[in-house]
């Protein structure tokens, strides 16, 4: 009738395992602080960068899929694309919507490519995040020391989605990515209208990559 | 038929409050888009090549050096408009900077003050004015020199009449320490210019927003007002 002692213990040490397994996977489920993913994501790029041959080799291409990679699935695309092309983004099609943003995330990641290639050398600072905890909207603050020099400020306005922290703006030395693009767009979008705001982005990027 | 779009466009900024859109910035963007022609032109056949020569040719420690002495000028201006701007800790900062660069860094050749981590103040007469409250005024792309509004320029101009260079009896030696303060100037542009190049669908455009944002950046010390979420 009553269960051998040796099984009752089984049953609790299980007991005891599945508490145990909650424990420790609860933290990693819980989402990341935004600066720490900063400087965990940054520090990785930056370990990349002054070890990987093909990346020190300026191998383009290769870079490039690494962000693909390890950076872009922590930028929200989808909110940029929006913002830097608001009201044309609105009343475009799904279909339009998805092109625009996929040929503005491959100019932003040959730009991002480029840009890493040339600061190298540089270390990057983290200021302490100062933030309600419960904000879902953060600007994470770094800055590139260069000797002799001011340091530059790298900016990241991120937002809390359920998938983590995600960047949907980047602000360098105070000037804003999608500011910048959002009146690029604007122009082209009068230009030719969000078709020709497409094209000009997929002339850019296939430019770009044949000069390469 | 101007004088009624130029009522149309003040009306509808009055009802939109589209104060920042690039018409108000750039009334003059036909005429600055010939000058940036213009500037294309003589940037790539003279400027830009010898720049290059200069960032390829010449020691590191020796541009470094350059870099410091215009920067020890550039700190000298930096107290000047710290004061008018009443920003003491600044002033004082910025002071100690120059004392030490001057004093023992070789007349500026060599950043002391850095090395022992007083951070370089970023001030100038543009930014004091905007301090002021003056506001910008249309933006201007001057052939050779680049970007600049009528308010940045105006401090450019009183700048380049004050600069410590101009103390300087011999002339030859005044065009030379002028031309090389340009020359490292244009040099630290080169890798911007790369990325530039890399990111932008219309250069004219992109240059404009980055110089205009960069500016009001400066003026706040790094704080602007939040740009408007969304558009109008």
């Amino acid at each position: 009738m009553t269960m051998p002692r040796c099984l009752r213990m089984g049953a609790a040490l299980r007991r005891l395992g599945v508490v145990l397994l909650v424990l420790v996977a609860v933290p990693a489920f819980a989402q990341e602080a935004p600066d720490a993913l900063v400087k965990r994501v940054a520090q990785e790029a930056l370990s990349i960068i002054k070890t990987d041959p093909k990346v020190q080799a300026g191998d383009q291409t290769h870079i490039g899929d690494l962000i693909e990679a390890k950076i872009a699935p922590h930028f929200d695309m989808d909110r940029m694309t929006a913002l830097a092309a608001g009201r044309a983004y609105r009343q475009a099609t799904p279909e339009q919507k998805k092109r625009l943003a996929d040929e503005f995330k491959s100019l932003l990641i040959r730009t991002y490519s480029n840009a890493l290639n040339q600061y190298r050398d540089q270390t990057l600072q983290y200021e302490p995040l100062r933030a309600d905890p419960n904000a879902t909207e953060v600007t994470v603050r770094t800055q590139v020391m260069r000797p002799g020099q001011t340091p530059v400020s790298i900016d990241y306005n991120m937002e809390k989605t359920p998938s983590g922290w995600k960047a949907y703006d980047v602000i360098v030395a105070g000037v804003s990515l999608v500011t910048n693009y959002r009146d690029e767009f604007t122009q082209q979008v009068r230009e030719g209208g969000i078709d020709g705001l497409i094209k000009a982005l997929a002339a850019k990027n296939a430019g770009t990559a044949a000069v390469k | 038929m101007l004088l009624r779009a130029a009522m149309l466009c003040v009306g509808a900024s009055l009802v939109s409050g589209c104060a920042m859109g690039p018409a108000r910035e750039d009334p003059f963007e036909p005429v600055n888009r010939v000058s940036y022609k213009v500037h294309q032109a003589v940037d790539g056949t003279i400027i830009k090549p010898i720049a290059q020569a200069y960032a390829d040719y010449t020691p590191q420690p020796v541009r470094l050096a350059v870099r410091n002495f215009f920067g020890n000028i550039d700190d000298m201006f930096s107290v000047v408009n710290d004061l008018l701007q009443g920003k003491g800790d600044k002033a004082g900062n910025d002071l100690g900077r120059v004392i030490t660069n001057t004093g023992f860094g070789v007349l500026g050749l060599i950043d002391i003050a850095g090395s022992a981590g007083i951070p370089k103040g970023n001030e100038d007469f543009g930014q004091t004015f905007g301090f002021w409250g003056i506001p910008q005024g249309p933006y201007l792309f001057i052939p050779v020199l680049g970007p600049t509004t009528v308010r940045d320029g105006s401090g450019t101009v009183i700048r380049a009449y004050a600069s410590p260079v101009n103390l300087i009896d011999d002339i030859a030696t005044r065009a030379a320490l002028w031309s090389l303060n340009f020359v490292d100037l244009r040099a630290s542009a080169l890798q911007a210019e790369n990325l530039l190049n890399q990111a932008a669908l219309d250069p004219y455009t992109f240059i404009r927003r980055s110089y205009l944002q960069r500016r009001e950046y400066l003026v706040y010390d790094g704080k602007p007002p939040p740009p408007k979420e969304d558009e109008e």
